[in-house]
């Protein structure tokens, strides 16, 4: 019986389309337009302005505070604009727009292919030069590593859990750099062990992949004897951290609390990736493997891209967006976001671009709760989706946060589920906002 | 018959011992409450709107009555009309307060601002705010999805299908700020009712540069400021790229409303065949003159 979560959980169809697609290396887009803000933290700071000339990996954004993260250029260029950008909910941001040119890297940066194995450098050097490298959860939360990295006083690390999981529906990036990148991945797990001082490394993997399970276990023997690659029960949402030290380790995360309360530390393969290439290579977060999919769309692909690419290059490498679209989602379809804006970069946090035909996009119209309570068992969080739904619309805050709405991780299953089509989840979120804001002005 | 008596007897003792209980323990858990309160509360609309920013009607009532005076004090729905009546009850000056009215700060209609995508998520202002920027290409504008209209108490507000934009029904509205805390956008303003209902104000809350806000909205305030020179009272201040009309300030000369190149300001329950300044005659006047908000 292979490992899982203990409660809730569903099982979408896997539609990995995309799977067999190798990662391909994306032309240099004309134009890109990095965000100051691609984390989870306070935005970083701009340190170019308009006209100068900037090399690929050069610092233009600083970060400003302990839970930010540094910006860099992800290609050769003139700064064109230092400016607001529509971000890909149409909200207008702060960026850096620069005109590419070929590739001139900044000094310091390693870009041959050689491996690098080794690793001897101490944990607060390792920690400093992954700040420096502006890396952040790779999975989509975008929360800045160092801040995991760094374990607060009176509490241990145990265990690294390094996660390849990728549960969401469609999405192939974390599978493909598993297959390609694997050495990489783990050596970045060694890496990352050594600087939380645990020396004991697991990396969850789903069944649907099993060659990555192989893989990945192979590998392991020959670069990275402590590490134990888990083959998982396939279900939604496994990825989610909390969910995955359940599964990998049997250990619940307290409600409100860190991973690091059970002593475990969650990273992404694709953020062990950065790490490594950060950390041997001096090579900052300009890249990442994003998933180009769908039904309908002329060619799959998992391409890597630069960072600040807007997202209708993606499609347009791809074959252009099909006449039958309804909805380009960026992400995984159960927790990823419409895009209202092509134009839109490609930031850190994401993971891929799902373009759906009309007809498999559009929601159903909801109709009135039937009380069937499928909601309730298919919740990882064992919460109530109705209940906490009903309780945002009606702006009871007060109860809707002694039914504990700020747990909820958004995974989408209460929707997913949902016979009568409601949207459960767009409520809850907007009441977990609500909450949290209540309990932050409590604080302050 | 004896049966009878001793049955009418026992009942009565009885009773007269649970009537003693009731006594003694009402006496002991009375709640001394000044009866003013329950007059005052009988005077209030009894709508608890929560306009007055107390938790309903009696609480309002009960803070009436410990007041030294009713300065603190006023029902936004029941008027100036009403808050005398009090204080002439409770012997205590009432404040003069001119009535209020919600206007909606934004005039982007479905022709005026025409969807670049589209929203299926649910029917909620709150969350359709929470997931994007909206439908249009304005992120400030309504989003039409009518959040205010099912917080107001008062049946003042309504949908019009034909701009997908809230109708504030004037004669309705009680000025209780229930909308204006509601929607997600702030677009809506508690603005002074105004001479004969009279009023002029920017519908726009777009904070964008000028062609930004005009490529989204047609009647965009663009921040150009030619209001702000027009205005001999100056009423009018401009800041982040919008103009803003202190009602405090404003003598609804109109001068602003001919000078907008784009519309944005509109001038509500002025008579139709407006009695223009000679001279000026703007070529392309949006006839702002004759809307009626009603």
């Amino acid at each position: 019986m292979l490992k899982t979560f203990p409660i809730g959980g569903i099982h979408p169809q896997e539609n990995k389309i995309s799977r067999a697609c190798r990662i391909e290396t994306m032309p240099l887009p004309e134009v890109v337009t990095i965000p100051l803000s691609q984390h989870i933290g306070s935005p970083a700071e701009a340190v170019v302005s308009k006209g100068m000339r900037v090399l690929t990996g050069q610092l233009i954004g600083r970060s400003t505070g302990f839970v930010s993260a540094n910006v860099h250029a992800s290609v050769t260029g003139t700064v064109t604009a230092v400016d607001t950008f529509l971000d890909a909910s149409g909200v207008r941001r702060t960026g850096v727009t620069i005109r590419t040119e070929p590739d001139e890297w900044a000094e310091g940066i390693v870009t041959d292919g050689r491996i690098e194995r080794e690793c001897s450098l101490e944990p607060a050097e390792i920690i400093a030069r992954i700040a420096a490298a502006g890396i952040v959860g790779m999975g989509g939360a975008t929360f800045p590593t160092h801040v995991k990295l760094s374990i607060p006083a009176g509490k241990k690390a145990e265990v690294l859990i390094i996660n390849g999981v990728e549960c969401e529906p469609y999405l192939t990036d974390d599978y493909r750099i598993m297959m390609e990148r694997g050495e990489e991945v783990l050596i970045g797990a060694r890496i990352l062990a050594r600087a939380l001082g645990v020396s004991r490394i697991l990396v969850g993997i789903e069944n649907n992949k099993p060659d990555a399970v192989e893989a990945l276990s192979r590998l392991a023997g020959v670069v990275a004897p402590e590490a134990e690659v888990v083959p998982l029960r396939v279900r939604y949402p496994q990825g989610s951290e909390k969910h995955l030290i359940a599964a990998l380790t049997g250990r619940q995360v307290p409600s409100g609390g860190l991973p690091v309360d059970v002593g475990a530390v969650v990273q992404n393969v694709g953020t062990a990736l950065a790490v490594y290439e950060a950390v041997q290579k001096h090579r900052p977060l300009i890249e990442r493997v994003v998933t180009v999919t769908g039904p309908s769309l002329s060619r799959q692909a998992n391409l890597r891209v630069r960072i600040g690419t807007p997202m209708a290059r993606l499609i347009d490498y791809c074959g252009g967006l099909p006449a039958d679209t309804g909805k380009v989602i960026a992400g995984g379809p159960m927790m990823g976001r419409a895009v209202a804006n092509l134009e839109a970069p490609i930031v850190k946090g994401t993971s891929a671009l799902l373009i759906l035909p009309e007809e498999q996009s559009l929601r159903t119209s909801p109709q009135t709760c039937i009380r069937c309570g499928k909601c309730v068992s298919v919740c990882p969080m064992g919460l109530e989706p109705y209940l906490l739904s009903r309780l945002a619309e009606k702006s009871v805050w007060d109860e809707a946060e002694a039914h504990h709405v700020t747990d909820c991780i958004e995974c989408g299953s209460c929707s997913w589920r949902c016979p009568s089509a409601l949207p459960l989840l767009d409520r809850i979120r907007v009441g977990k906002a609500e909450v949290l804001r209540i309990i932050r002005s409590r604080k302050a | 018959m004896e049966g009878l008596i001793y049955t009418v007897l026992a009942l009565s003792v009885l009773g007269v011992v649970c009537a003693l209980i009731l006594y003694l323990v009402a006496q002991k858990f009375r709640v001394v409450e000044d009866p003013r309160i329950d007059e005052v509360e009988k005077m209030l609309p009894g709508a608890n709107c929560g306009g007055c920013g107390y938790a309903g009607c009696r609480q309002f009532a009960a803070k009436a009555v410990e007041a030294d005076d009713l300065s603190a004090q006023f029902c936004p729905v029941g008027g100036a009309e009403t808050m005398k009546r009090i204080g002439d009850f409770l012997g205590k000056s009432a404040p003069e307060r001119e009535p209020m009215v919600a206007v909606l700060r934004c005039n982007g209609s479905c022709a005026h601002r025409p969807a670049i995508t589209r929203y299926d998520g649910a029917p909620s202002c709150a969350v359709e705010s929470a997931t994007y920027a909206g439908e249009t290409g304005c992120p400030f504008g309504c989003l039409g999805q009518g959040d205010c209209v099912a917080v107001c108490n008062f049946g003042a507000l309504s949908m019009d299908p034909e701009t997908g934009l809230p109708v504030v029904d004037q004669a309705k509205c009680t000025g209780c700020g229930a909308c204006v805390r509601q929607c997600p956008k702030q677009l809506f303003e508690l603005r002074r009712k105004g001479l004969k209902d009279r009023r002029v104000y920017v519908a726009c809350r777009n904070r964008d540069k000028g062609a930004v806000a005009r490529k989204a909205c047609e009647v965009a305030c663009i921040g150009c400021g030619k209001c702000v020179r027009a205005c001999p009272f100056e009423a009018i201040t401009l800041g982040d790229n919008l103009a803003y009309i202190d009602y405090n300030k404003c003598r609804l000369c109109r001068k602003c409303v001919d000078e907008c190149p784009t519309g944005a300001i509109r001038a509500v329950n002025f008579p139709a065949p407006a009695v223009r300044p000679s001279g000026e005659q703007g070529d392309a006047q949006p006839a702002p003159a004759a809307t009626q908000e009603a």
